[in-house]
């Protein structure tokens, strides 16, 4: 791992240290991973009170323009038209080969302005990407220079009342901007109900200190935000999903309406289309192994007969679930809940079965 | 009388009678975070120095424990199977991972001792 000058720092970097956290690289950002409870109390924290996790590293762009909508409806297969204003979806960005360039949840605003909440380490990807397909269209595409926190977990509604921000109004994947240059969703990355809220730099200070001076509400490194969203059964980019795997492998095709699929119109639709309907080879699972012992990304999966049929493209250990958990690719034939399959690790043999996602139930404010 | 070595890689070896009891330093399970599993090898298993002889895994990643000379296990700790979280909670007593008998006990000269390894991590 380097940890050279090139990394970008965390405008609340300093809050961090004062927290006592420890810090790593994570997709170009000096990024912190854990503070003093460590990551198992913190996962569990979260899953009981409330987890504030700072994802500035992630990128928000300002879609705005007469056609905005038509614009993304053209980057992503995503029915703008059918978008109500306040509403969020995740969806995700496809090459022609429907490789998933990135995935992004996108927020409509008003007529002719959206928000798009982009992967850090995609961002530059992203821009240029966005870009290049806006030449064709009355569109700008504006990175936004925000603080971005998101706070998960049972009771983050009320700790936002207490710091003075009242959302209960929003419900799971809806938004709202309470205040000049803020953006708030609820929607998160853990399974739990939650918020992310981005904020100008200069107003982020107060804000988070407001948040921790809760005692139901603490820091969380990105260790825990990973160990969360992995029993949730939520994708990492770049691990779980990337522009090898089409959205029909990689079990997201719940994202995609059947409709836009038949219609097209948006770029990947052909060869989309064309995966579906001769049936995608291999599919995105939740894996459990037997035992404690835990099977990691980049591990051969086989079947009984010892030949191989999949990879593991995320795993851990789950400390709601009390078990190991993974996720990762097998043979569509072998992706049924419950097949036995093996695990290399370090040589061994490892027994893991196919496990339906999430892991751990969400809990979603649905409203 | 016992002695107490300490390695550039955070492992600690204390050696009594030819026999070693090698573990992580506290500052090793510091670093590594909230463990949740440990792999030890089988007892009887010859080690070759520097060879890899155990595993522990936090629930973010996977790390080894190398051995500190040439030997053979002579006991695991058994206790680690269901409770890994000792490695945390007591490094350098209930959290040691496995014993082995030294083939040659002059391999741990120029090991550093428990002053030197402090001032180390300082």
């Amino acid at each position: 791992m380097s940890v050279g000058n090139t990394l970008k720092h965390l405008p609340l970097e300093a809050m961090h240290e004062e927290a006592g956290a420890r810090f790593g690289a994570f997709a170009g950002w000096h990024m912190p991973l854990t503070y003093p409870a460590g990551v198992m109390k913190e996962h569990l924290h979260t899953r009981e009170k409330a987890g504030l996790f700072d994802i500035s590293h992630m990128q928000l762009f300002a879609v705005e323009g007469a056609q905005a909508a038509t614009f993304l409806s053209r980057a992503c297969p995503l029915d703008t038209a059918g978008l109500g204003e306040a509403k969020s979806k995740y969806t995700v960005l496809l090459n022609e080969e429907a490789g998933i360039i990135d995935d992004l949840i996108v927020t409509r605003l008003g007529d002719e302005r959206f928000m798009v909440v982009a992967n850090a380490g995609n961002a530059v990807k992203d821009e240029a990407h966005l870009n290049a397909i806006a030449d064709g269209f009355e569109v700008t595409v504006r990175p936004l220079k925000r603080v971005f926190l998101a706070l998960q977990g049972p009771e983050a509604e009320g700790v936002l009342i207490g710091a003075g921000l009242d959302l209960s109004d929003l419900t799971f994947m809806t938004a709202a901007e309470p205040r000049q240059n803020w953006f708030a969703t609820r929607s998160g990355y853990t399974g739990e109900d939650g918020f992310e809220i981005a904020l100008p730099p200069e107003e982020a200070p107060a804000f988070a200190e407001k948040i921790l001076a809760d005692e139901r509400a603490q820091w969380i490194g990105l260790a825990a935000r990973d160990s969360l969203r992995l029993e949730a059964g939520l994708c990492l980019h770049g691990q779980d999903i990337n522009e090898t795997t089409d959205p029909a492998s990689a079990a997201l095709l719940w994202a995609i309406p059947k409709r836009l699929r038949e219609e097209g119109g948006f770029i990947g639709a052909e060869a989309l289309r064309r995966i579906v309907s001769e049936g995608a080879e291999e599919k995105r699972v939740g894996l459990k192994p037997e035992g404690r012992q835990p099977v990691r990304s980049g591990a051969p999966l086989m079947n009984q007969n010892r030949e191989t049929v999949g990879r593991v493209t995320s795993g851990g250990f789950g400390p709601s679930a009390g078990h190991p958990v993974a996720m990762g690719y097998v043979a569509k034939a072998l992706a049924e809940a419950g097949t036995p399959l093996i695990a290399e690790v370090r040589g061994n043999s490892v027994p893991v079965h196919v496990h339906p996602l999430p892991f751990t139930p969400h809990r979603y404010h649905k409203g | 009388m016992s002695k107490t070595y300490f390695t550039e890689d955070h492992e600690w070896i204390r050696v009594e009678g030819g026999t070693a009891t090698v573990g992580i330093t506290d500052y090793a399970q510091e670093q590594l975070g909230d463990l949740v599993f440990v792999e030890l090898p089988e007892t009887g298993k010859a080690l070759a120095k520097g060879e890899t002889a155990v595993v522990v895994e936090s629930v973010k990643a996977a790390s080894d424990v190398y051995a500190p000379a040439d030997g053979e296990v002579a006991e695991v700790n058994e206790a680690l199977a269901s409770d890994p979280s000792l490695v945390n909670t007591a490094p350098m007593g209930d959290g040691w991972l496995w014993k082995m008998k030294l083939s040659d006990e002059s391999q741990l000269d120029g090991l550093m001792d428990e002053d030197a390894y402090k001032k180390s991590v300082a």
